[in-house]
């Protein structure tokens, strides 16, 4: 359940290189690094993903029928259905070289962090679980509590805005920390599994939610008969961060301090010392004299907490013209696989968020300019994910010989894993 | 075999001369008392007149059996001081240094459910098989699923990739037979779908030692992703590869025309016979026999089975394989034994709840069938009672299941340990 250890070497392992031949030690070791490792598995992800798309494409499979009389036209046509997918992807979510000027060129970017700001956040609260041991599926409900909690403040009062967004935040917060409670206390008392009750808890939330979306005086927008809320009132709504054009919003900096804080948290603070303790070995923890049920619950509710962040950013800025119980849209489960590729690191978190949401502007960008259709984007994703856990793999295939400081790192952590086996 | 628990605890903790530590758990009495409480509320407080009837058979059965029609009130009235009896005595059990019988709870949780389904069927009736029917048919996939999460975990492999094997199968089963035009083919093909990708799963945890959570997960994703896009991009522009066969039900004669047990088990197609074939032998074969034995053996501890010369490694590669199979087959149920055609995410999460059934089943296969059983007839029951137009908002009747289950989990089972070396890869020293 914790992060792999075999896979994730400390940054600075390098015992000291000896003598001569630094330059050539240090080209070496940037072929050989973790870095290059990932960049090769994002590259062998595209190159799968794009043999799938080239497979189903329709100009392939009928240019494919006479390969052998005019190879040129079957290879032209997967060219071109794989390089107008990926430039569509790019153009979507980094640069847009068509677009007049610097601002609408630069709007993809800004949509890629748009779209990465609740998985980070969301994305961080998963780490957190993980790094203390637990594994919480619950995102999904976590983040309809939070979105429930920030969007019934956001309309109900007025007050103003310096109150009112902060307040309607922190309604967020405490409504996914509610949640991760739950988790958290029944474990911590009675033992009960942690997958059962996020995924139990999920299916409550959800019908809930629901519930309170289609009862005036809950959470049903005024004379409405559809299960939504009213829309959010400007004073709670996140401002702008770079102006009308650009839907990025303050959410943003929040995401960025929520990450600074998981980093001090977890690497610097001592709950965040227990937390990883008892993720490791609660048993060793517990004799340490850790309170191992503490643990479990105070990592339950600040995941849920930073989870409620994601629901808070989705109904004070994404959608802010009234929620339904699809405001989830996913990323409870998203937020999993970015804590994954993330290897529960705070700020790994932070790049692989940006990178799925990047992933994910380029989706619909592509899917809208030439039809392949978004859900290859879950396959890109996956795919990275598995390659970047799996460095051996990704060596074997490009045949990156693996010398120096890597291998007697695998044997260390292959016999520690022994030892954990043997206990 | 549960009920035999007190007779045995008893001898043990009065043996002369052992200073056995006498541990009491309050948890069921409370968990008990909670649901007595609830009901005093719901069947006493809130409590509704008016006759319940419950019809025991359909239109079409071989027996008919007559309805079963209660008065309301005073059914519940009568269950109600029964349920409070039985937790009552659970307190008292445990007061006693005794355990809580298994059974006790099961007579419980059945009383409740019908002083709840009597309740919200005042002045109405409720098609019994119907419920049960439906049950089934929303358990077997679970139930197959439920089943390879053991033989896998079992062996010492966590499989999260329930969810993958599912859909992998449903995608494979529906395109084989649709192209193929053999229904066979495509449960066949569900096995080898299932099987592939239980074998990446094995693959990345056992050569590649990554964290097996971590693969479980993403494959998940990988073929979410996979069967949606080859969907959206093949199956929608080309009907032949998705054309909806399904399996004819197939009555057992005999057994089929029992009242109730007949429609509900021996009225069923392939897929749900298979089922049953399953769960027997994947019980009779973890337990009775030697493949079983060394399965366990290497999930408990792969030290001491390498010792003795099993090869660990190789037999996890292979019964991760099985498990796959299994839930594949679990997948084609989705499609060959119940919609017929393939559809966008058509598991629906059902992955994630046979995952929680083998936990809820404490990885054993007959455990985690009846709790697929119970989460199958939990999501049913939803589905009857919107029906029947129950005084409840229908939101809280969808999510009483789940609270269920959790009151359960945290009730009833408690900690759950599952295989000792389930999880952790294994590397020859």
């Amino acid at each position: 359940m914790s992060t792999p250890t075999p896979t994730t070497p400390a940054p600075a392992p390098a015992p000291a290189p000896p003598r001569d031949a630094q330059a050539s030690r240090l080209l070496r070791d940037i072929v050989q690094s973790n870095a290059m490792v990932s960049v090769l598995a994002v590259v062998l992800a595209l190159v799968l993903s794009g043999i799938l798309i080239a497979a189903t494409d329709p100009t392939v499979q009928s240019t494919s029928g006479y390969f052998f009389a005019r190879p040129g036209d079957m290879i032209q046509a997967v060219w071109h259905s794989v390089s107008v997918a990926y430039v569509s992807i790019f153009q979507g979510s980094v640069i847009d070289f068509s677009a007049y000027g610097f601002a609408a060129g630069i709007h993809p970017l800004t949509e890629t962090l748009n779209y990465a700001m609740p998985l980070i956040v969301a994305g961080l609260g998963v780490a957190l679980a993980f790094r203390a041991g637990m594994f919480n599926i619950g995102g999904q409900g976590q983040i309809l509590m939070g979105a429930a909690a920030a969007g019934w403040v956001g309309f109900s009062f007025h007050l103003p805005l310096a109150i009112h967004l902060p307040l309607a935040i922190i309604a967020g917060i405490a409504g996914g920390a509610l949640w991760g409670f739950i988790v958290g206390f029944l474990k911590a008392r009675t033992g009960a599994h942690e997958v059962i009750l996020t995924i139990m808890l999920n299916y409550v939330a959800l019908y809930l939610v629901s519930f309170m979306l289609r009862t005036p005086g809950l959470l049903q927008a005024p004379g409405s008969t559809n299960p939504q809320s009213p829309a959010t009132l400007p004073t709670a709504i996140l401002p702008k961060l770079l102006g009308p054009n650009f839907n990025l919003n303050v959410g943003f900096l929040l995401v960025i301090a929520a990450t600074i804080f998981c980093s001090w948290l977890l690497n610097r603070s001592t709950l965040g010392f227990r937390f990883r303790a008892v993720g490791e070995n609660p048993h060793a923890a517990r004799t340490a004299g850790i309170n191992v049920k503490n643990v479990y619950v105070w990592a339950m509710v600040l995941s849920g907490a930073l989870v409620g962040i994601a629901g808070a950013t989705q109904v004070l800025g994404t959608l802010t013209t009234g929620f339904s119980s699809g405001i989830d849209a996913g990323i409870g489960f998203d937020a999993i696989t970015v804590a994954l590729l993330g290897r529960s690191r705070p700020w790994g978190v932070f790049g692989a968020g940006i990178l799925f949401g990047a992933l994910k502007a380029g989706g619909y960008a592509m899917q809208a300019a030439n039809g392949v259709p978004i859900d290859i984007v879950l396959v890109v994703q996956s795919l990275i994910v598995l390659f970047v856990a799996a460095p051996p793999l990704v060596r074997t295939i490009f045949r990156i010989r693996q010398t120096g400081s890597g291998s007697p790192r695998i044997r260390k952590a292959s016999s520690s894993k022994t030892a954990v086996v043997t206990k | 075999m549960s009920s035999l628990t007190p007779d045995v605890a008893v001898p043990v903790a009065e043996t002369p001369g052992l200073a056995v530590a006498k541990t009491r758990s309050w948890k069921a009495p409370i968990a008990l008392g909670a649901f007595v409480v609830v009901s005093v509320l719901l069947f006493l407080v809130a409590g509704r007149s008016g006759d319940s009837t419950f019809r025991l058979s359909s239109a079409t059965d071989f027996v008919k059996l007559p309805n079963a029609v209660l008065p309301t009130r005073g059914t519940d009235v009568v269950l109600t001081i029964v349920l409070a009896v039985i937790a009552v005595a659970a307190a008292y059990l445990v007061s006693q240094y005794r355990r809580v019988p298994i059974w006790l709870i099961a007579v419980f949780g059945v009383l409740f459910f019908v002083a709840f389904l009597t309740w919200a069927g005042a002045d109405q009736s409720i098609l019994v098989p119907g419920l049960l029917v439906g049950s089934l048919a929303l358990s077997t996939p679970l139930i197959f699923g439920a089943l390879g999460g053991v033989i896998s975990e079992r062996v010492g492999v966590v499989n999260v990739a329930i969810e993958g094997q599912l859909l992998g199968g449903a995608f494979v089963s529906a395109v084989v037979a649709s192209v193929t035009g053999s229904l066979w083919a495509g449960l066949v093909s569900a096995m080898v779908a299932g099987a592939l990708v239980s074998m990446i799963l094995a693959v990345f945890s056992i050569r590649y030692l990554v964290d097996q959570v971590i693969v479980g997960v993403v494959l998940n994703v990988f073929v979410t992703g996979l069967t949606s896009f080859l969907y959206s991009e093949v199956l929608t522009s080309n009907e032949k590869l998705n054309q909806g066969l399904r399996f004819a039900q197939v009555d057992i004669p005999g057994l089929s025309s029992i009242p109730l047990i007949g429609p509900l088990f021996f009225q069923q197609n392939v897929v749900v016979y298979l089922m049953y074939v399953a769960v027997a032998v994947v019980f009779f074969g973890l337990f009775k026999t030697r493949w079983g034995l060394r399965l366990r053996a290497v999930g408990e501890h792969p030290q001491a089975a390498d010792t003795v010369g099993i090869r660990v490694n190789a037999t996890r590669f292979w019964n991760v394989s099985l498990a796959g199979a299994i839930a594949g087959l679990g997948g084609a149920f989705f499609t060959l034994g119940d919609l017929g055609e393939f559809q966008k995410s058509m598991t629906a999460g059902a992955g994630y709840i046979a995952l929680a059934a083998v936990i809820f089943g404490r990885w054993d296969p007959i455990r985690a069938t009846l709790a697929a059983l119970l989460f199958g007839f939990a999501s049913n029951l939803q589905n009857v009672l919107s029906a029947v137009g129950s005084p409840v908002p229908s939101e809280f009747m969808l999510m009483l299941p789940y609270v269920v289950t959790i009151l359960a989990v945290a009730g009833l089972v408690g900690q759950s340990r599952g295989p000792a070396a389930s999880g952790k890869p294994y590397v020859k020293s």
